[in-house]
This record gives C-alpha cells, structure tokens and sequence, in this order.
C-alpha cells in the first residue's frame, strides 16, 4: 500500500489529497490577530461605556425611548461613540467568525458560502447602521402628522 | 525475632493481578468489515505495574494476532505509540493501566486527523511533511568554526523545553484545528520550529518565521492547549507557540 497519497485508506471521511496545500506567506494573518486584541481592549470601553449611560445614568434602563437615542445622535461624541463601536463590533465579530468558519468548515466550497453569507451580512449592518447614524433625523419635514414624535416643532 | 510474612499463602514478590478490558477501535479494509471500522473488545489479566501497552502486547500476542499498532522502544523515547486512550492521546508505553481506571472498559483509538492505515496504525506522512517545511537543521552563514559551535548555558537555556520532542504526533493530532482539514501545520512543526528559532548558533530564524507566518501556520492556534495536555514530554506546548507568534509581531512591528 503506498503511504502518503490518496490510495491510504481511511476511517473517517476521505481526506485526499493529504498534502499541505501551498498558500501565499503575507502578514494577513498577523495583522488580523493583532487587530482582533486591539479592537477587543477598545470594544471594552466603548462597551461598557455605552452600557453604563444608557443602562445606569439617570433614570437608567427606563429612561430609554425614542427621544433618549434622538437626543444622543444630536451630539457628535455619541455620533463618533456609535459610529467606532459598530465598525469595530462588525470587524471584529465578522473576522471572528470568518475564524469559526476556517476552523470548522470542511470542504472550500462550504467555507466558500459560509463566507460570502457572512460578508454579505457585514456589508449591509455596516452600511445600513453607518447610514443611520449620520442620516438620522428625530423630525422630518413632510413626514405624516402621526409619526412625528411629540417633542417635534412640527407638533 | 525475623520478619515474617503476614499473608504466607502468596508468593514472594507477587503482584496482585486483575482483569482489564480493551475497547480497541480497529479498521481493517481487507476484512470483511471492508471500509467500515468497528470496535473489538478484549478482556486480559494484567498486574498494577502493567501499562496499556503491555495489555495490547498480551492481547496480540495471546488473543488475537491480526490487531495492529506501532511501538518501538516501549520506554517512552521513540515516540511510536502515540494512541487517543479514554478519549486523551497519550503513549501506550507510559500509560499505566491503573492511571485510566482499569475497572471500566478502556477505549483504545488511533490518533485522530490523520489517515488510519489499520487499526491503530496511521500514516504519519503529512505529519512529517509539515515538520520537514520548518527545516529542522542548523542553519548557518559564513566560515564553519573550527572547533564546536560554543553556546552559554543560558543559551542553551532558552530552548531546552522544545528539544525534548519525540514526534509523536500526539500535540498535533490532539489539535481541533488541525483535525478539520489537515492544512495547519500543526503544533509539533511549531515546538520544532522554535527549538532552532531560539538557538543562538542558528542563523535561520527569518526564514522559519516567514514560514510560519503563513495563513495555515501559528496564527491558526486558538490557544485551546490540547497540545500541551496531550504531550507525553510535558513540553509547554501552547507556550512555545506563543513565544513563536511573539518574535512574529516584535518582527512586524
Ligand atoms: C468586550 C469586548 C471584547 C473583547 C475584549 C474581545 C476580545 C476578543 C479576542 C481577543 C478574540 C480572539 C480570540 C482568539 O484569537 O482565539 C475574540 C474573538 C471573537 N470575538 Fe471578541 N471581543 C469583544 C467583543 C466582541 C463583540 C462585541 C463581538 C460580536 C460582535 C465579538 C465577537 C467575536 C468572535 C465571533 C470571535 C471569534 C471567536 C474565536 O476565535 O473563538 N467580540 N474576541
Ligand atoms: S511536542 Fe510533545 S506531543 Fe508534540 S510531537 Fe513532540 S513530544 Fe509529541
Ligand atoms: S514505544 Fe517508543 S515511545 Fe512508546
């Protein structure tokens, strides 16, 4: 029986061909473990900072309603605040899981699927949520009388 | 007054023997199980100073010949019977059977993630492929010295733990990465790798971390350490790996 090539027979799924695949050698890899440290310690404070306003000042968890979150969009620190916590929550989380799906997916063409899913759900939150934030207006001109939330001039 | 034995009726020196049973996992595809693999139980008597290894010697010895599995040294050195025993991949050879509790069946399974050739037997060929890419040999410039390459014990120091390796395969056939597709280069190429990246005499660090920095190399490690578990050396597996990814960045940045 020839040993090292496809002829081995096998217990668990066939795993032919055996060999190591060459890959290309570049810093990616590196890079993305850095970032996923880096953006982890920042995420920490943009998190807890984020929990800790809307959760515990004040009022707290009560307080919250739709003129609580038009009211910080109003001011540029929480603009910039929500902006960085989504960029790096999506980068991070997405190249997290881009991780799970190397580590778990078994044939290119799952991890191939897996992964175009997840960058297409990465582009559209990332784009949707960044349009959100900078778009956001708590009182449209035009808009129906019923939508038009109470603390509105219009109103 | 002379010492007397208290119970007179055993014999000088005898050891206390019980029975074990042996759960083996077995692949055979020229049996009539074909592709299948299937599980083989065998019951032996063994004494408190039996290893598992000595057990499956009685079995193929005294029960059943066709059962197949590697051993060379039976001391713990070569590093042929790395084998997956209750669940754990340890040496058949430096396993006690009174360690892996002998009074339920112990499952005894080839190392997992690479191709089984029979029985416990697997091919350890892309396991030495990956070791051969990290070029495990001095590598030097210049003028060879005269005399001895002369190292400092502190030197010598720096690399100790991973030159203690076998290549056994258990670290890396313990390692859930490595078992999804075979492409990580795997902690033992690693643990060798570093053993030369930390020599003082080696010139031939660079080469070993752009090897490794490969989208299948260190980066792949998700800190889970099975490896440093599984190994029979007691090498700090996962920390080697560490240091690896730590000359990397220092490198980058
Ligand atoms: C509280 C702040 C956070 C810290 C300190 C943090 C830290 C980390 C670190 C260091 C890793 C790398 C683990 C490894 O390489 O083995 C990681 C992985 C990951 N993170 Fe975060 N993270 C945080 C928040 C988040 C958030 C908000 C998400 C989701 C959007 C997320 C999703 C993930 C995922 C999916 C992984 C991959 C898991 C894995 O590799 O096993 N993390 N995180
Ligand atoms: S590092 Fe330990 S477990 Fe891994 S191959 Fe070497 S001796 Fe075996
Ligand atoms: S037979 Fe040599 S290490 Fe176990």
């Amino acid at each position: 029986m020839a040993y090292g090539t496809s002829a081995v027979a096998k217990v668990d799924a066939p795993r032919s061909p055996y060999v190591r695949r060459r890959t290309t050698r570049g810093n990616y890899e590196l890079y993305s473990w850095v970032f996923m440290r880096a953006s982890g310690v920042v995420l920490i404070v943009l998190i807890f900072g984020h929990l800790f306003v809307n959760l515990m000042v004040g009022e707290g968890v009560h307080a919250i309603d739709f003129g609580f979150v038009a009211g910080k969009w109003a001011n540029p620190l929480w603009q910039v605040w929500d902006l960085l916590m989504l960029w790096l929550a999506m980068i991070h989380g997405t190249n997290g899981v881009r991780t799970i799906i190397n580590d778990y997916a078994q044939k290119d063409l799952t991890r191939g699927v897996l992964k175009s899913l997840l960058y297409l759900a990465f582009v559209i939150v990332v784009v949707l949520g960044t349009l959100v934030i900078f778009t956001f207006d708590p009182c449209p001109v035009n808009a129906p009388e019923h939508l038009i939330a109470s603390f509105c001039p219009a109103r | 007054m002379t010492a007397t034995l208290e119970a007179p009726e055993t014999k000088a020196g005898a050891i206390p023997s019980f029975e074990v049973t042996l759960r083996v996992r077995r692949y055979n595809p020229e049996s009539e199980h074909g592709e299948e693999s299937f599980w083989d139980e065998y019951t032996v008597t063994a004494h408190g100073t039996d290893r598992v290894l000595d057990a499956l010697h009685k079995i193929k010895w005294e029960h059943d010949g066709s059962l197949t599995f590697r051993r060379s040294c039976a001391h713990g050195v070569c590093g042929s019977d790395a084998m997956r025993i209750n669940g754990r991949n340890r040496l058949a050879c430096k396993t006690l059977l009174k360690d892996v509790n002998p009074d339920k069946p112990i499952t005894v399974e080839p190392i997992k993630g690479l191709p089984v050739v029979k029985d416990l037997v697997v091919d350890m060929e892309p396991f030495f492929a990956s070791y051969r890419e990290i070029m495990p040999f001095l590598i030097t410039n210049g003028n060879e010295p005269t005399k001895e390459r002369i190292q400092s014990p502190e030197d010598r120091a720096r690399f100790d733990d991973t030159t203690k390796c076998i290549l056994c395969a258990a670290c890396t056939s313990s390692c859930p990465v490595f078992w999804t597709d075979g492409q990580y280069f795997g902690p033992a190429a690693i643990v060798n790798a570093h053993r030369f990246i930390f020599d003082s005499r080696d010139e031939g660090a660079q080469q070993r971390l752009e090897i490794l920095n490969d989208k299948e190399g260190v980066w792949r490690c998700r800190t889970t350490f099975n490896c440093t578990e599984a190994c029979p050396r007691g090498i700090e597996v996962t920390k080697a790996i560490q240091e690896v990814k730590r000359a990397m960045i220092t490198r980058a940045f």
